[in-house]
């Protein structure tokens, strides 16, 4: 498990890899990155909380055409996890809309991105259908 | 005497492709033909409002000048994402409402034709292969395509989707027909970039972009410019009969932001912000959703057009596939939405679209749209969204002369 570094700094690895946030102290409003005040209530008290892994699909998109460079098709998902929306593509499955739909459960997954020159491994993070 | 503006002159240009002329002469065309259009020159302005999004920090405004005349009048060079043509109207109505100035210039021009997929994408990572977190969330690598797409197509699919979500009632088949519904309608704005009609099977199979958004279910990149002069009551009074009879009354200007809601870190919040620019139009106007005869609503896709429906207050809450279904925003419906075609078949250069869709209202309520012409049209709404957020909304209304 050495040498591993996770795609996005809010990505934690480990044995139960999962997503954490930055919350505020006063409302409970959840960052994914720094704010000098929250931008719900103007506080400034930030805490950090893992979000949850499960959560359902509130919107997708089959994205079959992007920008160059940007692999397809992929599936672009909101998945609601627990009140916290989270953006991520939704894996290990069928990118069809007879597989992918709304309100389908789903749990965090991650996978190997790539490997770099220094044998470190990018970790990835999807959802995947939790059926 | 009152506190009224009215938009004088207003004009927009065939949108579409125009190899042979570049911004400034968009520009130009639009300028001088709002201005011919109110029976007043560049003399008679006391402000001009510019905006080019794709050239934000090229100063259109005083290239403007240098072409149709330099009177040394004060310049807002303005970008506010696709309601920058909104944003620069409104810079010169609330120049007039202050009293500084009687009459004011506004612009917006784009050359978009060929600029392909917008939104997404990112520099790639250098060759030398080492991961290396940079950025405010420490990526590795790019995120779009990895994280969720970050392209518009995709972003404004997942609008639509999580109405779907929310309300239920959407499909791919629903969100292709708002599309069939505009391209019917384009077929008579002879200023439109596609004007052909297509058949639900045509839209549905054509190149999927980002499901539910086909080809044909997405704004139109292209070229355009459009303009609009505006007056102060009192200024218009000493006008011909003729100018005060064609004049159009703008009964509410307002423009807002995206306020936070949970979740808008992950993808954008067009809702709030349009449902708050409704409520503060429908009460600086003292009209409401049934009182519009038409309405240009911000279409850049087929899934957004079905969220302000409900967002603008023309149907229930979460009756928006419903309201649609019924065929009430076909142009003998209703409410009838986006009688130019749209974005979709009409073209969206971006900076000009938030006055392009003011003229077309100011069009029909003038009594001049010709073959498209919504009879006895009296009060109308124009909506733009520029993502990131903002939200201009102008509710119009003809004059009683
Ligand atoms: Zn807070």
């Amino acid at each position: 498990m050495a040498n591993q570094i996770p795609l996005v700094d809010y990505l934690e690895l480990g044995d139960q890899p999962h997503l954490k946030a930055l919350e505020c102290t006063s409302c409970g409003a959840r960052y994914f990155d720094r704010r000098n005040a929250c931008a719900s209530c103007s506080g400034t008290d930030f805490r950090s909380v893992a979000v949850p892994n499960d959560g359902i699909v509130k919107a997708f998109s089959i994205v079959t055409f992007a920008a160059p460079g940007v692999p397809v098709p992929f599936v672009s998902a909101i998945i609601d996890c627990d009140g916290t929306s989270v953006r991520g593509n939704i894996i290990n499955c069928e990118p069809s809309p007879e597989v992918v739909t709304l309100g389908m459960p789903v749990r965090l997954a991650t996978y190997v991105l790539g490997t770099d020159d220094h044998g470190v491994e990018a970790i990835g993070f999807g959802f995947e259908p939790a059926n | 005497m009152s506190d009224d503006i009215w938009i004088l002159g207003i004009t927009m240009t065939k949108f579409g492709k125009h190899p042979d002329k570049d911004t400034v002469d968009l520009a130009s065309e639009a300028a001088m033909g709002a201005l011919a259009d109110g029976g007043v020159t560049m003399k008679d302005m006391g402000i001009l409002a510019a905006g080019c999004l794709m050239q934000s920090n090229a100063g259109i405004g005083q290239q403007l000048q240098k072409q149709i005349g330099q009177t040394g009048i004060p310049v807002y060079n303005v970008a506010n994402a696709c309601a920058t043509g909104a944003t620069a109207l409104r810079t010169a109505i609330m120049a007039v409402k202050s009293g500084e100035v009687d009459m004011g210039l506004a612009v917006g021009v784009e050359k978009l034709a060929g600029a392909g997929l917008l939104g997404g994408g990112g520099t790639p990572k250098s060759d030398k292969k080492e991961w290396s977190p940079s950025g405010r969330y420490g990526a590795v690598t790019n995120t779009d395509g990895r994280i969720g797409a970050a392209s518009m197509p995709a972003v404004f699919a997942q609008v639509g989707m999580e109405y779907g979500h929310k309300y239920g009632g959407t499909s791919f088949e629903l969100f292709a027909k708002i599309a069939e519904k505009n391209h019917a309608h384009s077929t008579l704005n002879p200023l439109a970039a596609y004007t052909k009609r297509m058949t639900l099977e045509e839209i549905m199979n054509d190149v999927m972009i980002a499901y539910p958004n086909t080809r044909s279910m997405c704004s139109a990149n292209c070229d355009g410019a459009a303009a609009a002069v505006v007056v102060s009551d009192a200024k218009l009074k000493t006008m011909s009969l003729e100018q005060q009879r064609r004049a159009i009354k703008v009964k509410a200007s307002i423009l807002t932001s995206d306020p936070y809601q949970e979740g808008c870190q992950v993808l954008p919040d067009v809702n709030t912000l349009t449902k708050n620019a409704a409520r503060l139009a429908y009460e600086a106007a003292g009209v409401g959703p049934e009182d519009l005869d038409l309405v240009e609503l911000h279409d850049c896709f087929a899934t957004a057009e079905l969220v302000h429906y409900d967002n603008l207050g023309l149907c229930e809450e979460g009756g928006a596939a419903d309201f649609f279904l019924s065929g009430a925003t076909w142009r003998d419906g209703k409410t009838p939405v986006n009688v130019s075609g749209g974005l979709e078949s009409k073209g969206h250069p971006i900076a000009a679209t938030g006055i392009a869709n003011i003229w077309e209202i100011c069009h029909h309520l003038r009594g001049e749209a010709g073959p498209r012409q919504i009879e006895g049209a009296k009060v109308g709404m124009a909506h733009v969204i520029g993502l990131g957020s903002a939200c201009g909304l102008h509710i119009l209304e003809k004059s009683g002369l």
